[in-house]
Parts: structure tokens; C-alpha cells; sequence
């Protein structure tokens, strides 16, 4: 059930707010997955010297493409609030490359969704965060 | 007295931290950039603060200005709405090894017995000394 089109949502969020302030856009999608990217800008560093980006704009990043999986998977577009979020930083993402996140919805409930994702600076298979988490819908389905 | 931060997102985050006697605190004045689903702070700008508050904490405790701080992972639990109103987080350290911090990480607005938000952190530490 994808009636959703995330290029929307996302289209509706990039205009206001956090969402704005980092700058993620829409990259892909599937059933119960959504892909988005963080493009690197200086001012999301987290150390000048380094120039790596703050780990902030990736917990961001994560907390989106795992927000609107559950959109995907469930067809319908409701308010619902992050329970909690874990996110392993696995290696710092190399400067001046943009970081895909990737959030998929494994398993939904009457009230909550759970979900899991990676992030990578280019290979999936190396990646530079994983994450789990709960969300709570603020509306019984 | 509020002072700014060094790191490009904590500015772009706005955040300033002063020292009330005893603990650090810091504040993120609300603005459009905090803005998650309408009405609320989005989880991630939370986030961004939670994790500074922990950051100065453990840079505090290690008295070492070439010490580096790697993040190893963070857990947030979000306990309430974060309203459209200024944000506070102030940091406690569980354990300062060698190598390891833990730290416990907690954001509330007007009523700090009402957190919004608290994150468990581990840090890697770099010490030079």
C-alpha cells in the first residue's frame, strides 16, 4: 500500500522548518522504505578543523527517512510523535560528501511503528550509522 | 552570561550555553529552524541539543582543550511535545573512563521536573594528556 508519494511529503517539509534548516531531499522509495539525502554544507559541521558533520544532521536525517516509512507502509499520512531513537554512529562521514539515510518500517501496530535504517556516504555497504526506533501514532488507526 | 559555540551546527542551531553556579546549561532559542511536525520541535533539532549539552559536559570533566570527543552512539526517549518556545539541556556524566564517557543527557522548556526529552550518550575519548 504506497498511495503516499514521499517526493510530496517531502516537497511539503523542505519548505518550513527543521527539515529546511537541513536541507534533506527525497532520493528513493519503496513498499516500506524511504531514502533521503543530506547534502553536505559547512555549516552542519560539527568541528571546523575536521570539517566532518555534526552527528545532529544525521540523527535528523534518520529520524525523517524513519518518520515517513511509516507513512509509506501505511498508506496514511497522520500525526504521529518518535517514542524513542537510537542511532550507532559507525564512522564519521568523509567531508564534503552527502550522507543517504535510509528508513524502513518493519512491523506497524494499532499504535506504534518500529522501525530500523542505515546511513552511508556513497556505499551501502559501508555504512557510517545504523538506527532502531519507535514511533507513537497520536491516533489509534 | 550566554556564550556561542565554536561548532558551524551548533551556531546554525543558534544554541548558547551560560553556567548557573553549579552545571552547565544550554539553550536553544526557539526559531523557524526548530520547527518539526506543526505545532512542535522537530526531534532532531532536540537531538542537536541534547548532544551538545552532553559534548561540553565531558569536555568540561576532562579539563583538556586538545582531548578530541567521538560520538559512539545516542538513544533519545522523547517524553513530550516540545513546544514552540525556547529550549534548556544540561548534562550529567554517569562514568568518565579512560576512554569512555557515559552521560545522561536531559532538555526540558519551562519546568525542568517536566522533561521534554533526555538522551543516554556514549563518547569516545581521545586524550592527549
Amino acid at each position: 500500500m504506497t498511495n503516499l508519494d514521499p517526493v510530496q511529503i517531502l516537497a511539503s517539509f523542505r519548505q518550513y522548518g527543521h527539515n529546511a534548516l537541513t536541507g534533506v531531499v527525497y532520493h528513493a522509495h519503496g513498499d516500506d522504505w524511504v531514502e533521503m539525502v543530506l547534502p553536505y554544507r559547512e555549516a552542519l559541521v560539527g568541528d571546523e578543523e575536521t570539517g566532518i558533520l555534526a552527528s545532529g544532521p544525521i540523527f535528523t536525517l534518520m529520524d525523517m527517512v524513519t518518520s515517513t516509512s511509516i507513512w509509506i507502509k501505511s498508506g496514511v499520512l497522520r500525526p504521529q510523535a518518535t517514542l524513542d531513537l537510537r542511532v550507532d554512529y559507525l564512522r564519521p562521514a568523509e567531508p564534503g560528501k552527502n550522507v543517504i539515510g535510509r528508513g524502513e518500517c518493519y512491523k506497524l501496530t494499532r499504535s506504534i511503528a518500529f522501525v530500523r535504517g542505515e546511513a552511508h556516504d556513497g556505499d551501502p555497504a559501508h555504512p557510517i550509522a545504523h538506527v532502531a526506533g519507535t514511533f507513537m501514532f497520536m491516533s489509534a488507526a | 552570561m550566554a556564550v556561542a559555540f565554536n561548532s558551524p551546527y551548533a551556531r546554525e542551531l543558534r544554541l548558547v550555553q551560560c553556567d548557573d553556579g553549579n552545571r552547565r546549561i544550554v539553550t536553544m532559542p526557539f526559531f523557524d529552524g526548530t520547527v518539526g511536525r506543526p505545532g512542535f520541535l522537530h526531534g532532531g533539532a532536540i537531538a542537536g541539543l541534547l548532544e551538545y549539552a552532553a559534548w561540553i559536559a565531558v569536555l568540561d570533566a576532562l579539563a583538556d582543550d586538545t582531548a578530541r570527543i567521538k560520538p559512539i552512539n545516542i538513544t533519545v526517549d522523547f517524553m513530550r511535545g516540545g513546544l514552540l518556545i525556547d529550549s534548556h539541556a544540561s548534562a550529567v556524566i554517569v562514568r568518565l573512563g579512560r576512554r569512555i564517557a557515559t552521560v545522561v543527557a536531559t532538555a526540558w522548556q519551562t519546568n525542568e521536573a517536566r522533561p521534554i526529552a533526555s538522551a543516554n550518550l556514549k563518547l569516545m575519548l581521545e586524550r592527549t594528556a
